[in-house]
């Protein structure tokens, strides 16, 4: 581009000189930094969300509440502290309060005669296979001084028998008023002003005090019309049941799909080539539809039409197509495209030098794939795997198509159990009129939540495992 | 399929194609037994594709297909009787990226031996040993076989691959440029090496380097270009086999004028 002008070379140039060049530069990293502002926001306002998300159930689950007792729990033991009594404390204080139906406690856990003969025949028969205090075999059970009845209590009964029985049936607490943890935690004074204002306080047998919702007791307990004794351990255990099943069943299937797919369906014919492509892209439109119609699928197939399997009546159970198993079959269905697609784009990941090397040996294509493809493929199989059964653990409308029941009270015991599940527990309880259960809702919220975290570390956990197996 | 006569491989008039283009034209070549043969030839000669269908590794390759008979010991490797499996595992194959397992080195090693049935630890043991100690490794590594093969330097690396090849007790390596991907002092360690196999195997090896060619090779074969206008200011290019001698002769005394250009440097 040099031309010569009166022995001056001139160089003639297509690039910006330096001025403009300046100018240009100060423009680009402007552009930059506007972009990079924008990512900063973006991830500012998801944080903003998630803590949002979370302070909102917290406040929920925690703060005062002002009940009513039938009898004031500070005077029902020796102490006053109802949750560290022991259980001679406790077994004294249910004869001494409830002195008839304590006996009927005995009659209902531990008699093993029939009920007309229980007041009439020695201890040693009624007894027969408990623990009986020394010196009262031959007394009957009208015969016992309150001491040796709270010694057969205490004897027989486990604390937590004990306590939840004095919680229920003894102190009759009532909540009046719940509170959420902020107000509680700054506005403690007013809020006490205002019960003494609208419930009379003290006086009228109203105590405020610092309930956390979320207790052991709330994970162990089977559900219940009463906000202060309901439990969420029938949701809690359905969810697991159908988790765990969903997986056993979309994983290998899954991942087998995905094994055809990516490395037997490549082949000479390219008819067979297009017929897996086809495949293919249906697989990915059959992650994006609604779960609800997952839901209705399930209905018709799984409920309905396969009831003979899904009940449990092909091993003489009773009981209808609404179980446990046709849930994960649903969502079976449900995870299974996020499976397949995250397990596909792990096999595509596996390098083609692997596979060739192992070829290379003579390793035939089963053995390649057994050997080789599925280790490497492995950490990404799992991805897919976490975000399937995180799908699984949260969906909730194809359950309630499914007919997940919430008053269920006993817990599920196997595939062909009815069953709840948390999301619905959830929905149930933020749906009913009394305040309450919101604060309950709030508490299963947070198990759902510390589940789902449980379930995820774990699977990290395993493909962490994977991934160091490969480094060496 | 064993093997016998002076010749390991012979090719008849093979053409290979991927899809409908032609690959390699009309290749007629005979490799002999307990040599190294050098392949060398242009970028997109098809020399690789030639040797990559001594072991049917271009089965691999959905729309490659070969014409023409491919003996191996008198024995045709394209009849529909022949399981490439077999094929393989007699002809092993070291590629132009190292590339072992994921695994620790012992089980690179015994990855082989394995697939074909070898269960023993103490034959295990054994056939590790003595692949590190053909493959010039055993003095680096014998302290720590349990580290990942993927932890060695890149020389290192090529040089398990090729224990690895060794393991299963094949007939014949073909390697396809082993060391385009190491610096010259592990290029040097892998040439030896092949010295010393070839005492042992059949060597059959692509490389872009005439130097290595001349240095390592008893014979050469060079592959060119063929071009072909169509129409639409398109062209069709295809490989051929445009000489093959001992590599003396080859590099001193080329038959054609292409050949010489080759080797000089002019083009390629």
């Amino acid at each position: 581009m040099a031309t010569v002008i009166d022995g001056e070379p001139e160089i003639k140039t297509f690039m910006p000189d330096e001025a403009a060049f300046k100018r240009g530069l100060a423009g680009r990293k402007t552009r930059g930094l506007v972009w990079q502002i924008f990512f900063i926001a973006s991830i500012v306002i998801a944080l903003l969300a998630l803590a949002a998300l979370f302070l909102n159930v917290v406040n929920s689950s925690f703060g005062l509440v002002a009940s009513t007792f039938e009898i004031d729990p500070d005077e029902v033991v020796e102490g006053g502290d109802l949750q560290a009594a022991s259980a001679e404390q406790l077994a004294a204080a249910i004869v001494r309060i409830r002195p008839n139906p304590s006996k009927v406690l005995v009659r209902d856990n531990l008699s093993s005669v029939p009920t007309n003969e229980f007041t009439t025949r020695p201890l040693s028969d009624v007894l027969s296979g408990h623990t009986i205090p020394p010196g009262i075999e031959s007394k009957t059970i009208n015969e016992l001084t309150p001491e040796e009845l709270g010694a057969v209590l205490a004897a027989n009964l486990s604390t937590d028998t004990m306590l939840t029985y004095v919680s229920a049936d003894i102190v009759g607490e009532d909540v009046l008023e719940t509170y959420p943890l902020f107000d509680s935690l700054f506005n403690r004074g007013a809020i006490e002003a205002e019960v003494i204002e609208e419930f009379g306080g003290e006086a009228e047998n109203v105590e405020v005090y610092f309930r956390s919702w979320l207790r052991p007791s709330f994970i162990v307990t089977k559900q219940s019309s009463d906000p202060i004794a309901t439990g969420i351990s029938t949701a809690l255990l359905g969810t697991l049941w159908i988790v765990t099943i969903t997986v056993l069943i979309a994983f290998p299937i899954g991942v087998g799909a995905a094994i055809y797919l990516e490395e037997y369906s490549v082949s000479k014919n390219p008819w067979a080539e297009r017929f897996a492509r086809v495949i293919e892209t249906n697989i990915r439109n059959l992650a994006g539809v609604p779960s609800i119609i997952y839901g209705l699928l399930g209905l018709a197939i799984f409920v309905r039409a396969l009831s003979a399997i899904t009940s449990g009546a092909f091993l003489g159970l009773d009981g209808n197509g609404r179980t446990i198993l046709s849930a994960s079959l649903t969502m079976a269905l449900l995870v299974l495209p996020v499976i397949i697609i995250n397990a596909q784009e792990a096999i595509r990941a596996v390098p083609s030098s692997i596979r060739e090397a192992s070829y290379g040996l003579g390793a035939t294509r089963w053995q390649t794939i057994w050997k080789q493809v599925i280790p490497a493929a492995m950490p990404g199989i799992l991805t897919g795997t976490i975000l399937g059964m995180s799908r699984a653990i949260g969906e909730t409308a194809p359950l309630v198509v499914i007919g997940a029941s919430t008053a269920i009270f006993t817990d599920p015991n196997g595939p062909f159990s009815s069953f709840t599940a948390l999301p619905i527990q959830i929905y149930q309880w933020t749906a009913r009129p009394q305040p309450e259960f919101r604060a309950v809702a709030a508490a299963a919220i947070i198990v759902l939540l510390v589940l789902l975290l449980l379930l995820n570390a774990t699977a990290i956990f395993l493909r962490q495992y994977f991934r160091r197996q490969l480094q060496g | 399929m064993t093997q016998n006569g002076a010749y390991a491989f012979e090719l008849k008039n093979v053409n290979i194609y991927y899809g409908s283009k032609l690959a390699v034209n009309d290749v007629n070549i005979t490799i002999p037994n307990q040599k190294i043969t050098a392949f060398i030839g242009p970028s997109g000669c098809g020399k690789s594709t030639v040797l990559r269908s001594l072991n049917r590794m271009n089965d691999l390759i959905a729309s490659a297909r070969l014409e023409g008979e491919v003996h191996f010991g008198g024995q045709s490797l394209y009849e529909q009787n022949v399981d490439p499996v077999e094929v393989r595992r007699r002809i092993g194959m070291v590629f132009q990226k190292p590339n072992p397992f994921p695994k620790s080195i012992y089980d690179n090693i015994a990855y082989g031996p394995r697939l074909l049935g070898v269960r023993s630890k103490s034959v295990l043991d054994d056939i590790v040993e003595s692949c590190l100690k053909d493959s010039y490794l055993w003095d680096e590594v014998k302290g720590d076989l349990k580290k990942s093969g993927l932890a060695l330097s890149g020389g290192q690396q090529q040089r398990l691959c090729i224990a690895r090849t060794i393991a299963v007790e094949p007939e014949v390596i073909l390697m396809d440029e082993p060391c385009s991907a190491l610096d010259p002092i592990a290029t040097q360690a892998i040439e030896e090496l092949m010295r010393d196999l070839v005492k042992q195997f059949t060597i059959v090896i692509v490389t872009h380097n005439m130097q290595q060619a001349q240095r390592v090779s008893d014979f050469t074969a060079f592959y060119s270009i063929r071009k072909e206008e169509i129409a639409g200011g398109k062209e069709n290019r295809w490989g051929i086999l445009a000489e093959y001698a001992p590599t003396g002769r080859l590099f001193s005394n080329p038959a054609s004028e292409e050949t010489e250009r080759y080797i000089r440097g002019e083009f390629g």
